[in-house]
């Protein structure tokens, strides 16, 4: 295996917006505007950012739950960009992905056992006879009673939702897991007890994750690495220590100084964005950041930055640096 | 372990209670529901409950009026033949119309409206361009001409009338699976690897059945009236097996003489249409805020 | 409004032709075939089917046959009956005048009493009246129109003699204004009933929801009287949805004009109709289906535009 299970390079998603009788593409929604990233294995990298930066479209990407525009996803030195649904389906079982919204990431009407055990019935992992030692194998693992799995999902609360989900994920033995703002939607109290599951599992079973995340604090506890993104661009790379301490990008330093809050269930709408930040349909020329940048000078609002290496471990896209 | 921490564990009611609390508590619609019970059961037993055989004519008895004598309780219609009983096996024959013509309009209009929501794109716009097409056409017209090309028994007339109804039941569902398409837990199976057919049939379908169900119910009152009145015209039902449609063909002609022939199975028609109806409407009420999951 | 108005026209379209294939379609797949009719006499021989069917064009193949009569369609060549061999277009078209004389009166009837009912509902929510008619109106709703019709001329003409049993005039008689209206009446009635209900919910639940808003509320906190609220706040607002239950009904209307036609033989397209069914008389029936589904489109096509006029959300979207 090599030292990166997963390595994406200038990965592009665009959304087409049609106008008129015969839906002409009047333009392009630029969720995804060249984000390369690598995640070591068996190591956590977080992509931070505020809502509508395109963190989840990206995740959705990489698992090519959405079709790539342009770009190279490389799984385990393998490209798996082009792959077809067909070619996708057994690599299917490698990655997997945790949702954010407990509520609506379970069909209401499966039973837990369903949700749990349909990886196993799609993938033939398990006889059919086996199956429910299997589901209650997997709920144990989580921190479930094995007897839910009888039970629907609205029977429980968004914590325990949340952990039947990361049940599913694990349902197919996968190697890499993308948590999609897996702790925006619960409680404090619950979010510590969910990371930690994560942390446990992760050590137990050697997983690799990607968590996507709004919340910086969060994030600084279980993440290895950090990207920083912000209108479909990665502004910062460095391992989580090094970030953290020592912001070199503008945002970055917002950030960190002020836990953001935006609404956890605004950000569905992946496209349309609200507030402060520009539309992605129409990026601000140069660097995207610059017309809210306390520091921005010259060339800020007609070269876009570069990502470089400013050291071991730390890049940054910005030309302050 | 789950158990060690005091995490408050919602108390929801099963979603069925709440439905079916929430229909109860509409008289009508109870009401119409139990009519509705009652009306299968006098179709299922009508061998049983039916005094004489509906077929059998005695031109001896013609003409006699209603609740005169046991025998013919309900009378007797032109060539002798007891009018409960004709009922009886007519209300029977309706009823298997309707719900034959339920299922092919459901069964139709589900797997049009569930193609075309997932899918989309290409295969959506074809298939709606086909519904709006077909919509353009008034049912009766429709059937009639479909009526008058088959060959007229139980299954051909649900069958026709299943194709002049299935419209509605697909962009109710087209709309439906639109909506919840969008949903995480489909992206989810998708991530798993499910394929198509199985987001469609085991994660999209069961999450559409109640708009579904409210349809079925409403197109077993308008699948009684369609074959009531093809019966009627003479394309449906053939005499001499009686339907309450068939029933009436003649009775315009036999007003002074014997009005009960033609009040008699028109009040059965109104009856189930409307027990049909109610209970459709309790249905859709009942279920109207978890009509969006 | 003009932009919207053009691709309203351009969206009726596709639908025009999908009509005219399924028609077709329709009509060809018939056991039998449009010749059923001749198929049927013995004295016909297998040559006089084979000379028929030329002179019809039908020996041509399906999609040639198609464009020649949806060229016909279109320049109004819709062939000659088969019985009697007059022009199906002029036979159709004369029975159009009757059938639009009932269904407009029924129309009528069915908005003005159904809105005059639908707003007292919504007005005096759960009062007695509204709950008699809200109940009454599933009822009506469930009544097969055609044995409403027979009940209607059997109390009305039969038993009280009040109005005549069918037909648009009296034969041999005065054929006056009076004369005529009472022919209207029953057939009006009947064909109105279930759509008085269905305007009657659809007001009411369309008044409801525009009532409960809060610019009625700013309204009525100015201190605009309940009449005044009615008409310029709410009224316009309600419409909307209305019209477009307009374009929803007319298929309805057709089917409806049908059956009421049929049962109080009514001189108009639907009992034409249902003759032309009884003798397998395929050129009518064709046109007739054409004709009741191009009526549809183009109806819908007004409503949608109306809709839009009224209503500035919609030809601003």
């Amino acid at each position: 295996m090599s030292s990166f299970l997963l390595e994406v390079e200038n990965l592009k998603k665009y959304f087409p917006v049609t106008k008129g009788l015969f839906s002409r593409v009047a333009g392009q929604i630029h969720a995804v505007d060249g984000v390369s990233l690598r995640v070591k294995t068996k190591r956590t990298l977080a992509l931070v950012g505020e809502s509508g930066c395109g963190k989840t479209t990206t995740g959705k990407t990489i698992l090519k739950l959405l079709e790539p525009t342009a770009g190279k996803i490389v799984y385990n030195g393998t490209d798996i960009s082009a792959y077809n649904p067909a070619q996708m389906k057994t690599l299917r079982r490698d990655m997997q992905i945790v949702f954010q919204d407990p509520f609506a990431s379970l069909n209401p009407r499966n039973t837990v056992g369903g949700i749990v055990g349909a990886g196993l019935e799609i993938h033939a992992l398990v006889p059919p006879k086996k199956r429910e030692a299997q589901v209650a194998a997997l709920l144990e693992k989580v921190g479930l009673e094995p007897d839910y799995m009888k039970r629907y999902p609205h029977e429980f609360s968004g914590g325990q939702r949340q952990r039947i989900g990361i049940a599913r994920a694990l349902s197919v033995d996968p190697k890499l897991i993308i948590g999609d703002e897996p702790f925006s939607a619960l409680d404090v109290s619950i979010q510590a007890q969910i990371i930690n599951l994560l942390e446990d599992l992760q050590k137990k079973y050697g997983l690799t994750y990607i968590i996507i995340a709004h919340d910086l604090s969060v994030v600084s506890h279980i993440a290895d690495e950090v990207a920083v993104m912000y209108l479909g661009k990665i502004l910062e790379f460095g391992s989580t220590k090094t970030v953290y301490d020592n912001p070199q990008h503008p945002y970055t330093e917002a950030l960190l100084s002020a836990v953001p809050v935006p609404d956890p269930l605004a950000k569905r709408r992946r496209i349309v964005l609200k507030g402060d930040v520009p539309s992605p349909l129409n990026p601000p020329k140069g660097c995207r950041f610059h017309p809210r940048c306390h520091h921005r000078f010259e060339p800020c609002d007609q070269l876009e930055p570069k990502l470089i290496k400013i050291a071991d471990n730390h890049l940054v896209a910005c030309h302050l640096r | 372990m789950d158990k060690q921490t005091p995490e408050v564990t919602r108390a929801y009611e099963s979603q069925f209670r709440q439905v079916f609390l929430r229909f109860l508590s509409h008289r009508l619609a109870v009401a119409g529901a139990v009519v509705v019970v009652m009306l299968l059961g006098l179709a299922l037993f009508a061998n049983v409950l039916a005094p004489k055989d509906p077929l059998f004519l005695d031109t001896s008895k013609r003409f006699i009026p209603p609740f005169q004598s046991w025998t013919n309780f309900l009378g007797t219609d032109e060539v002798g033949r007891d009018v409960l009983s004709r009922i009886l096996y007519g209300g029977r024959i309706s009823l298997i119309v309707g719900i034959a013509a339920m299922f092919a309009t459901v069964v139709t209009g589900s797997l049009i409206g569930l193609v075309a929501g997932y899918f989309g794109g290409k295969i959506d716009n074809i298939l709606m361009r086909l519904t709006d097409t077909m919509l353009c056409f008034p049912q009766v017209f429709l059937l009639l001409v479909l009526a008058a090309f088959i060959r007229p028994n139980l299954v051909s007339i649900a069958l026709i009338i299943g194709v002049s109804s299935w419209m509605e039941v697909a962009r109710i569902v087209r709309s439906q699976i639109m909506y919840i398409k969008e949903q995480d837990f489909i992206q989810a199976a998708k991530a798993l690897g499910a394929s198509n057919a199985w987001i469609m049939f085991k994660e999209l379908l069961p999450n559409s059945l109640a708009p579904v169900m409210v349809s079925a119910t409403l197109s077993v009152a308008n699948a009684v009236l369609m074959e009531s009145y093809i019966s009627f015209l003479g394309y449906g039902i053939q005499a001499p097996l009686a339907s309450w449609g068939n029933m009436l063909t003649n009775a315009q002609s036999y007003f002074d003489l014997a009005p009960w022939l033609a009040i008699i199975p028109g009040v059965m028609i109104t009856l189930t249409v409307m027990s049909f109806n109610f209970f459709g409407d309790g249905l859709r009420d009942a279920l109207d805020p978890r009509l969006r999951m | 409004m003009l932009n919207y108005t053009i691709r309203r026209i351009l969206l009726a379209i596709p639908l025009l032709i999908g009509v005219s294939v399924i028609g077709f379609g329709m009509m060809h797949l018939a056991p039998g075939g449009p010749l059923a009719v001749y198929t049927l006499n013995p004295t016909i021989t297998a040559q006089d089917l084979y000379r028929i069917e030329k002179a019809f064009g039908l020996d041509r193949p399906i999609h040639v046959q198609y464009v020649k009569w949806a060229y016909g369609m279109f320049t109004g060549n819709w062939g000659n009956t088969f019985f009697g061999g007059r022009p199906v277009r002029e036979v159709i078209f004369e029975r159009i005048p009757a059938t639009v004389l009932l269904m407009g009166s029924a129309f009528a009837l069915a908005i003005f009493l159904g809105m005059l009912i639908g707003i007292a509902g919504a007005m005096k929510r759960y009062s007695i009246f509204d709950y008699i008619a809200t109940t009454g109106a599933m009822v009506a709703l469930s009544f097969p129109t055609f044995w409403f019709g027979l009940m209607a001329i059997f109390v009305f003409a039969d038993k009280l003699g009040w109005l005549p049993s069918g037909g648009m005039f009296t034969l041999g008689g005065e054929e006056d204004l009076i004369d005529r209206l009472r022919h209207l009446i029953l057939p009006t009635v009947v064909l109105a009933l279930v759509l008085v209900a269905q305007w009657s919910r659809y007001t009411r639940s369309s008044f409801l929801e525009v009532i409960n808003q809060d610019y009625i509320r700013t309204a009525r906190s100015k201190g605009l009287s309940g009449g005044k609220i009615l008409f310029r706040h709410a009224f316009p607002n309600a419409l909307a949805p209305l019209v477009a239950l307009m374009g929803v009904q007319l298929p309805w209307l057709l089917s409806g004009a049908l059956v009421t036609e049929t049962i109080f033989s009514w001189p108009g397209m639907g009992r034409l109709f249902v003759d032309a069914l009884n003798v397998k008389e395929y050129p009518i029936l064709m046109g007739m289906i054409i004709v009741t589904a191009v009526a549809v489109i183009v109806g819908n096509l007004l409503a949608d535009l109306i809709n839009a006029l009224i209503d500035p959300r919609i030809r601003l979207s």
